[in-house]
C-alpha cells in the first residue's frame, strides 16, 4: 500500500494538510462570536473585509477540480480548454454591477441565500424552492469532483490500495474537514484560504519560471504541444479536433460555453455564501478588480497541459497530466508542496460548498416545507448536520466509484445552475418580471437543458440548434428559452408588487457598513 | 459609457475569430494565448477606473 510512496513528497504533503487542519479548528476563535447563530457559523457574521474575501472567494471559485480539469482538457485537445479565460473575464463585470446591490438588500433584510432573496423579492414560495433545489442539486456533484482532484494527487504521491483501502487517505482528510467545518463554520475555509492560495501562487510562479527553463522556452513548449496534437489528429483519421488554435467547428461551442458557464458560476450556493459574507458592497467592487489575478493564474495553470506534452508526459487519463508534470519537473519535496496546494485547494471549496448547501437546505427547504417555526438555535444545529451529510455523501460518491456519474451531473449542474440567473439577477434591476413568470421560465430551461444534453450514448454539453451546422452550449439555449417564457408570461400577467424599494439596493452608509 | 468600459474586454474575448491565430507571437506565445492573458489585467484596470470614477 505504501511500498512505492515518495517519502519526501509525502512528508511535506502530510505536514501541510495537518497544518491547515489545525487552522480549521483554531478559526473558531477568530473574530469571536456566537457560532450557534447561523449568521455567524454560515456567513462569518458578514464581517470579512476586502483582503480576506479576496482569498476566500478566490479559493472558493478557482477550485482544485479546476486546477486539474482545465489543464487536462488543454492536454487532451488544446485551445478549447482555454474557454476558461473568456469565461472568467465575463463574470467580473457581473460581479461589479449586480452583487453590491444583492449584498445591500441581503444585509438589510437578513437574507443568507439566493433563495431567501427571491422569496423576499417575489413572495413566491415555489420560486424559492426552485432556486434552492437547483443549487443543492448542482453542488453535490461539484463537491464529489473536488475529491477526485484530491485523489489524483494522492495517487501521484505513490499511494496504492485496493478496494476501500484505496480511499483511506481521502476519507481521513474529509473526516477532519467535517469536524472543523461543523465547529468553525465559514471561518475555517476563510482562514485556510490564506495558506492555500499563497501555496498555489508559489507553485504556479515556480512552474512558469522553472518549466520553460528546463524545456527550452515557451516557443518550444507550444511547438512540442503542436506536434503532439498533429500526431493525435492524424491517428484519429482527422475525426478529433485538437490543436493550438480552435477548429472552425469549435468556435461557437467555445463562445457559448464561456457565456453559459459565466451565467452559472455566481449562482452556485458556495459563490453566494462567499460573496454575501463580505463586510460591504465596496468590498465586492474591490474584489471585482482584484480577483482577476486568479484568472491569470488559471490561464498559466491551463498552459501546464502544454508543458506536460513538452516534458514528454504520456498519460492515458488526461487528469493525470498535471500531477505527472510536477513529478517530472520538480524535486520530490517541492512536488509534495505542490500536491498539498492542490489538495488543500479541494478542502476550501468543499467546506464552503457544504456550508452553502446547508444554509440553503435549512432556510429554503426544511423551514418552509417541514417546520416553519424553527428556532434560530435549531437552524444552526440543523445546518451543521446537513453540512456533515453533504460531506459524507460526497465521499460515498467517490467510494462507490461513481466518478463518471459525478462528472455527468457536474456537466448538467452547470446547465441547471444558469437557469436560476433570471430569477436572482433580473429582480435587482427591473420590476418587469413576475414570480410565476420566472418560475415557468426556470422550469422550461431546466427541462430543455436536460433534454438537449441527453443522447443515447452519453450526456453532451453542446447541441446543434435548428439543424444548423454549429453546436451551441445547452446552458445558453436553455437560458434563452427560459428568459423568453419568463418575459412573455410576465407581460401577460404582470405582478407589480415589489417588496423592496430602490433605497434598499443602495450601498449602506459608510459608518454602518463597517459596523 | 461606464458600462461600456466594464464590458469591453469581455466583448473582445468573445470575438474569437478575430484572435484565433498564431501570429504575431510574443515571447513564444501565439496571439490566441497572449491576447487572452492580456485581456485579464486590462479588464481589471478598466474596472478600477470605473470604480474611481464612481467614488468621486
Amino acid at each position: 500500500m505504501i511500498g512505492h510512496l515518495r517519502w519526501p513528497a509525502t512528508i511535506v504533503f502530510v505536514g501541510f494538510v495537518l497544518l491547515v487542519s489545525l487552522l480549521g479548528f483554531v478559526a473558531a476563535r477568530w473574530k469571536r462570536a456566537d457560532l450557534a447563530d447561523l449568521h455567524e457559523w454560515g456567513l462569518g457574521g458578514r464581517r470579512f473585509g476586502p483582503w480576506i474575501s479576496w482569498f476566500l472567494i478566490g479559493g472558493d471559485l478557482y477550485t482544485a477540480y479546476t486546477v486539474i480539469a482545465v489543464p487536462s482538457v488543454v492536454y487532451a485537445i488544446g485551445a478549447y480548454g482555454f474557454f476558461a479565460l473568456p469565461y472568467t473575464i465575463l463574470i467580473y463585470p457581473l460581479l461589479y454591477v449586480a452583487f453590491p446591490r444583492l449584498w445591500a438588500v441581503a444585509h438589510r433584510k437578513n437574507y443568507m441565500t439566493a433563495a431567501d432573496y427571491v422569496l423576499g423579492r417575489y413572495g413566491n414560495k415555489w420560486l424559492e424552492l426552485a432556486v434552492a433545489f437547483t443549487g443543492i442539486l448542482a453542488t453535490m456533484p461539484y463537491i464529489a469532483l473536488q475529491l477526485v482532484g484530491m485523489e489524483k494527487v494522492i495517487e501521484a504521491l505513490g499511494f496504492e490500495g485496493r478496494g476501500l483501502a484505496a480511499h483511506l487517505p481521502l476519507s481521513i482528510a474529509f473526516a477532519i474537514l467535517a469536524l472543523y467545518t461543523s465547529r468553525s463554520g465559514l471561518r475555517a475555509p476563510a482562514m485556510i484560504a490564506f495558506v492555500k492560495d499563497t501555496m498555489i501562487y508559489i507553485f504556479v510562479v515556480a512552474a512558469i519560471v522553472v518549466v520553460p527553463m528546463k524545456l527550452g522556452g515557451y516557443g518550444a513548449i507550444f511547438d512540442a504541444a503542436s506536434t503532439a496534437f498533429d500526431q493525435k489528429v492524424a491517428t484519429s483519421g482527422g475525426k478529433l479536433a485538437a490543436g493550438l488554435l480552435l477548429a472552425p467547428q469549435q468556435i461557437v461551442p467555445f463562445i457559448t460555453l464561456a457565456i453559459g458557464s459565466a451565467f452559472a458560476l455566481l449562482m452556485y450556493p458556495h459563490s453566494m455564501t462567499g460573496i454575501l459574507s463580505v463586510r460591504s458592497g465596496n468590498a465586492i467592487r474591490v474584489n471585482a478588480i482584484a480577483l482577476p489575478a486568479y484568472s491569470v493564474m488559471l490561464g498559466l495553470i491551463a498552459l501546464m497541459g502544454y508543458m506536460a506534452h513538452a516534458a514528454g508526459v504520456h498519460v492515458a487519463d488526461p487528469q493525470d497530466a498535471v500531477p505527472h508534470l510536477i513529478l517530472a519537473i520538480f524535486p520530490d519535496w517541492f512536488g509534495g508542496f505542490s500536491f498539498a496546494a492542490i489538495a488543500i485547494g479541494a478542502l476550501v471549496p468543499a467546506a464552503i460548498m457544504s456550508i452553502g448547501a446547508a444554509n440553503t437546505f435549512t432556510r429554503n427547504i426544511f423551514k418552509p416545507l417541514i417546520d416553519p417555526g424553527l428556532a434560530a438555535r435549531d437552524e444552526a444545529l440543523l445546518a451543521k448536520l446537513v453540512a456533515l451529510v453533504v460531506q459524507v455523501g460526497a465521499v460515498l460518491f467517490v467510494l462507490r466509484g461513481a466518478t463518471r456519474f459525478a462528472l455527468d451531473l457536474q456537466l448538467l449542474g452547470g446547465i441547471w445552475m444558469a437557469q436560476v440567473f433570471p430569477a436572482v439577477i433580473f429582480g435587482l434591476f427591473t420590476r418587469r418580471f413576475s414570480g410565476w413568470g420566472l418560475f415557468a421560465g426556470w422550469a422550461t430551461g431546466m427541462a430543455l437543458g436536460t433534454l438537449l444534453a441527453w443522447t443515447p450514448g452519453a450526456w453532451v454539453p453542446v447541441h446543434a440548434i435548428f439543424g444548423s451546422s454549429f453546436a451551441v452550449y445547452n446552458g445558453v439555449t436553455a437560458i434563452v428559452a427560459n428568459v423568453v417564457v419568463a418575459a412573455l408570461l410576465s407581460a401577460a400577467r404582470p405582478d407589480w408588487a415589489r417588496n423592496e424599494t430602490e433605497e434598499e439596493y443602495a450601498d449602506l452608509p459608510a459608518g454602518k457598513a463597517a459596523a | 459609457m461606464k458600462y461600456l468600459l466594464l464590458i469591453l474586454p469581455a466583448a473582445v474575448s468573445l470575438c474569437v475569430p478575430f484572435y484565433n491565430m498564431m501570429e504575431p507571437r510574443l515571447f513564444g506565445f501565439p496571439f490566441f494565448y497572449w491576447l487572452l492573458l492580456l485581456l485579464i489585467p486590462i479588464s481589471s484596470v478598466l474596472t478600477f477606473l470605473v470604480y474611481k470614477g464612481e467614488k468621486r
